[in-house]
């Protein structure tokens, strides 16, 4: 996801006295514009740019599509945009073959979400857990190794054979990607807390629970922060696999529906669906990094980000 | 009365990366009394930071007795403040409850840190940066946070290791004198790690040299300026540089030393 926070937010300068000034990042990268106003235009014009290059490229793909579809190859195996098009039109306004669009997007949904806050939940507390812990971590480091060599996508199968093909079985299939996902970074974090902030803490008079509570949970966060957008997007997959391995509702079953009718429109469509979820999930969770890392300085963060 | 800070013959041994073990300091022995300001002048590297990781409790000693108030140190000894070499702010609090951090540990309620870290805060002189994150000061603001978080706990030992040293001249000497303010009248006992002899001799009641590694004690020095000092001004005195010679004296064959022994390291 492309964003820019370096417009909305003001660096002050403290030190001179009293000089506040509205930096944008067109204004950092282009030096030779002198006044604000200039560099401000500089920046919207800058991102117009951007933003109509963008649009060209999606409409020559789309037409492109659409042009070699309809003369040059099959379309009953590649589809094409309109027929894509008309298929998302049909299931939001008809129905799907397995009934409302929005049920099927619930019900991922809460899987794909449950999964991922049980996930990072228990990644998170195992990795900080053993992060701390040296000798927990050189006893669990062989098993955790394992486990994460296994190719988990496979456990999928198995948990519709213990749980069924109701929503549990693809909670679990997400956990199991998104633990991984988020224990090894919540792990690393966990180890890389600066010794110099523990120790002032304990000087300070601060317990070891205290400890863990201001400095290595706080040091941690950005690590975990940072695993939890790929986290998502592996709840995401962990609940449509399992939807895929077996299910009587969710996106994955459409999708498999689609591919079991040889229906090419609508496994574009599922995946339209699905991808258009990522996102917005993505955005609300940089939303909510932002204003967790708030005391972060702004360079870091404004970036682009992919 | 027993002495604020006693050391006995105190060792530190480390293991090192490749199975060997490195002495970090060998049979120091010193006292510091309550008010004193004490500075401690070594070479760089020579083990000046572990004296007072072990004065702290942070580490133990190998050999050889620590006291604190004349009782033996076992864990982080109470009244004990440290001031580290490297910023230990913590960045993602602001500043008022960078300072409220100490307060907050000791069990004190949020509004009563607060109301004791904003007077801190103001006697640093950081009136008005209060809500202001680390990464928006400059270095010497951030160096007077420590301090604030340091001293609102309210020390009556004061450990320090090499604070200033990162800075630049000018706000170095200001910090200087800032300390000497705030420390004077308190009581508290100094140990004051640095490499830089003026600081030391324009700060402290009594210098002690260090050996080169492994440090041990090689000479102690009184200096006998008149307080308040202010560091600027006091480096000019005909009586500075009369003991910045008589200590240099001393100091000079212990950095000869260290830089051969770096110089055999390295080959």
């Amino acid at each position: 996801m492309l964003h820019d926070t370096a417009s909305q937010k003001t660096t002050q300068v403290l030190e001179e006295p009293a000089v506040t000034s509205t930096v944008n990042s067109a204004a950092k990268s282009t030096p030779d514009i002198a006044s604000p106003v200039d560099a401000r235009t500089a920046h919207r014009r800058r991102k117009t740019k951007v933003w109509s290059i963008r649009l060209l490229l999606v409409v020559a793909w789309l037409v492109s599509w659409e042009l070699t579809a309809t003369y040059l190859i099959d379309p009953f195996f590649y589809s094409k945009p309109s027929a894509v098009a008309a298929k998302l039109a049909d299931w939001f306004t008809v129905g799907t073959s397995q009934g409302s669009i929005w049920e099927q997007i619930v019900v991922t949904l809460q899987e794909a979400v449950a999964g991922f806050v049980l996930g990072a939940l228990a990644g998170v507390v195992l990795g900080i857990l053993l992060g701390r812990s040296r000798l927990l971590a050189d006893i669990c480091a062989p098993f955790i190794k394992a486990a994460n060599a296994v190719p988990r996508i496979v456990l999928a199968s198995l948990f519709v054979i213990w749980f069924g093909l109701g929503m549990s079985s693809k909670i679990a299939t997400a956990f199991v990607l998104v633990f991984f996902a988020v224990f090894f970074n919540a792990f690393q974090g966990a180890r890389e807390v600066d010794r110099n902030l523990i120790n002032n803490a304990r000087i300070l008079g601060a317990s070891r629970v205290q400890v863990l509570g201001t400095i290595v949970v706080p040091s941690a966060t950005s690590w975990i922060l940072a695993s939890l957008h790929s986290a998502f997007g592996f709840a995401l997959i962990g609940a449509v696999v399992g939807e895929f391995t077996g299910a009587d509702r969710g996106l994955g079953l459409l999708i498999n529906h689609a591919q079991g009718t040889f229906d090419a429109a609508g496994i574009y469509a599922g995946m339209i669906v699905i991808t258009v979820i990522a996102l917005l999930a993505e955005w609300l969770l940089t939303l909510a990094e932002n204003r967790l890392l708030k005391w972060r300085p702004p360079a870091a963060s404004a970036e682009v980000q992919l | 009365m027993a002495e604020l800070i006693e050391l006995r013959g105190a060792t530190k041994r480390f293991p090192t990366g490749s199975g060997g073990v490195h002495t970090a300091v060998r049979d120091l022995t010193m006292t510091v009394d309550r008010g004193e300001f004490v500075a401690v002048v070594g070479p760089t590297g020579c083990g000046k930071s572990t004296t007072l990781s072990l004065v702290s409790g942070l580490e133990p000693p190998s050999e050889g007795e620590v006291l604190v108030g004349g009782q033996h140190v076992t864990g982080i000894p109470e009244g004990v403040g440290y001031m580290f070499q490297n910023d230990a702010v913590l960045p993602w609090r602001s500043v008022l409850d960078n300072v409220a951090a100490g307060p907050r540990y000791r069990g004190e309620s949020k509004a009563a840190a607060r109301s004791k870290a904003r007077d801190w805060v103001q006697r640093v002189g950081l009136g008005g940066f209060e809500d202001y994150y680390p990464h928006q000061l400059s270095g010497g603001m951030r160096k007077r946070v420590a301090m604030a978080q340091t001293l609102v706990n309210e020390p009556s030992i004061l450990l320090m290791d090499e604070p200033f040293s990162a800075l630049d001249v000018q706000t170095r000497a200001l910090m200087q004198d800032e300390l000497l303010r705030l420390w004077s009248g308190t009581g508290a006992g100094v140990v004051f790690v640095t490499h830089d002899l003026e600081e030391a001799i324009a700060l402290a009641d009594k210098v002690v040299v260090m050996t080169s590694s492994p440090a041990t004690v090689k000479a102690t020095f009184t200096v006998g300026l008149d307080r308040p000092r202010t560091v600027e001004e006091v480096r000019l005195t005909s009586q500075f540089l009369e003991i910045y010679r008589e200590i240099w004296d001393s100091l000079r064959e212990e950095v000869e030393k260290a830089r051969e022994q770096g110089a055999t390291r390295v080959a």
